[in-house]
């Protein structure tokens, strides 16, 4: 066997020029580029969701344990056109905002500190350890006792539910940077908090707003549990308030109704506010696909 | 030669340097009593294998660690931090920002600095980026880019600041051979252009010869130097490039050849 000792000619050939070609590149079909689009995907499953749902409530006809989809979102209409779910969904995103921003404050301060000293590094781990764990309504009895019956008691629940988990997050994506990045920043003569908002802050964007993502979910849940309760302040509740005087009520409907609007609240959010953030950081820089 | 060589002060100058560096568990010497001086516009060349310290050498050069012995000093003061006198290309291709199109990779690092602004600086960056011939990619993201544009990106960011030295870790390393041969006519080209000081790390001896005017051999664990070399012109004969090659390779390989016994 001495197969490659055998002579084998040289072959040269031609390419051929592309114009001959029939398809290099095609459009897609219409439907493949509707079938692209994740608004309309999404839009159809909660149309399948809610078809189910109302087959299930028609089918079980029993509208103080579960009113059809139809009556939720006639209760819905109601309460904007009322106003009433308007006020209150008011008052409580006023609310959530103020905890929200009060506590992407603090997660701020706590993490520059952190990444600047070794000591703030462990006084973040360990607050982190202490209270990621412990529920923030844990913490409204105490809250009640030293801010009152008021918006104070629930700023701070709030707080607590955001601080830590974008704190931990922040963190960890500051840890994650490439040390190439780093050195570069470090390169062009960077320092301090120049170098934490023009180099850290934009390279751990993607772990920064996986925090701010969960620290909003945390937010909101929080917040409606904190009015369930208690909830009153100053004679205008916020949903959770709404929802609770609404059961007292046996009102079922608008008890779906309010609840509805957290959920429309928090798709909104999700899918409006963070996806605009997302598409125009993130996604746009390639730094997450 | 003899009379530049006394009357030019070195632009960068090394003397006695022993860099050490922690890992968990060893205290690592990295480079022991190392001595060089780089001149304006030399193509200086830190050649050796892995473990020579070449790297680690250029980082302090780079004011990202200090000596434990020894000086480094760049226009007679002593290099204590990094700083944008002495720009890096390094070898990773996420070097650039990727928040910012080329355009703004090139002028960040020109504001940020506070070299140029305004007009200026945005002039200087597009000059710059013609000079890789970036110019229609301008307002591309990294992401959107092949390596090797990534790479001449990252060259024209060093070359727009003017620093005093460019310092380059291996910067075609992780370029496939095509592209690492084209990128290194473009870098002797920009050189005819504008005759920039650039110190530059390969383990590559080919490359060595290439692109360098003057080769700093390097012996490893821990780097010591074992030569300093002039090398040839890129038009000079092939017989001469290749007896260079050679010499370079039996100088970096003589205390190897007991082991590692050729296979041809």
């Amino acid at each position: 066997m001495n197969e490659t000792a055998i002579a084998r000619a040289e072959l040269i050939r031609e390419p051929i020029p592309s114009s001959r070609f029939g398809v290099v590149a095609k459009p897609l079909s219409t439907w493949e580029r509707i079938a692209n689009i994740g608004a309309l995907r999404k839009t159809a499953i909660l149309i399948v969701l809610a078809l189910i749902w109302e087959i299930y409530a028609r089918w079980l006809n029993n509208p103080l344990l579960f009113p059809t989809f139809s009556s939720t979102l006639a209760a819905f209409r109601d309460g904007l056109i009322g106003g009433e779910l308007l006020q209150r969904a008011g008052t409580s995103v006023k609310v959530l905002l103020m905890g929200y921003s009060a506590g992407i404050a603090c997660a701020a301060i706590l993490t520059i500190v952190a990444i600047t000293t070794r000591v703030g590094t462990d006084l973040l781990e360990l607050l982190t350890s202490m209270f990621n764990p412990l529920p923030a309504i844990a913490l409204l009895p105490l809250a009640l006792i030293w801010f009152g019956l008021g918006n104070g008691s629930l700023v701070f629940v709030l707080i607590h539910s955001v601080l830590w988990a974008v704190a931990l997050n922040t963190h960890s994506g500051f840890l994650s940077v490439s040390n190439t990045l780093r050195m570069v920043g470090r390169n062009y003569g960077l320092t301090g908090l120049r170098y934490v908002g023009k180099i850290l802050i934009p390279a751990a964007f993607p772990s920064i707003l996986t925090g701010l993502k969960i620290g909003w979910a945390f937010a909101w849940r929080t917040l409606i549990a904190a009015e369930l309760v208690f909830g009153v302040s100053s004679g205008s509740g916020g949903l959770g308030w709404f929802i609770y005087e609404n059961k007292n009520q046996l009102e079922i409907p608008n008890v779906f109704a309010g609840l509805f609007t957290v959920i429309v609240i928090g798709l909104l959010v999700e899918n409006v506010v963070f996806r605009n953030i997302e598409l125009r950081t993130v996604r746009k820089w390639g730094m997450q696909s | 030669m003899a009379a530049i060589d006394g009357s030019a002060a070195p632009l960068l100058d090394v003397r006695g340097v022993t860099l050490q560096y922690k890992t968990k568990d060893h205290l690592v010497t990295a480079t022991y009593r190392i001595d060089f001086q780089v001149r304006r516009s030399d193509r200086f060349i830190l050649l050796g294998p892995s473990g020579c310290g070449k790297s680690t050498l250029l980082k302090a050069v780079g004011g990202y660690m200090s000596p434990v012995e020894g000086e480094i000093r760049l226009k007679g003061d002593i290099i204590k931090k990094p700083g944008p006198d002495r720009m890096m290309v390094f070898q990773e291709f996420d070097q650039l920002l990727p928040w910012k199109t080329v355009r703004e990779n090139v002028l960040f690092p020109l504001l940020a600095s506070g070299r140029l602004s305004g007009s200026a600086a945005e002039r200087k960056a597009m000059e710059t980026i013609a000079l890789v011939n970036l110019s229609q990619f301008a307002d591309s993201l990294p992401h959107t880019l092949s390596g090797g544009m990534k790479q001449r990106v990252a060259i024209a960011r060093g070359m727009a600041m003017e620093p005093d030295v460019l310092l380059m870790d291996e910067p075609f390393a992780a370029l496939d051979a095509l592209t690492r041969r084209k990128m290194q006519d473009e870098l002797l080209a920009l050189w005819n252009a504008t005759q920039f000081t650039v110190l530059f790390v390969t383990h590559s001896i080919p490359e060595a010869i290439k692109i360098g005017s003057r080769i700093l051999l390097l012996s490893p664990h821990p780097g010591q130097v074992k030569a300093e070399l002039n090398s040839l012109a890129p038009d000079a004969p092939a017989a001469e490039l290749d007896l260079l090659e050679k010499r370079i390779h039996s100088m970096l390989f003589a205390d190897a050849v007991e082991e590692t016994v050729p296979h041809e």
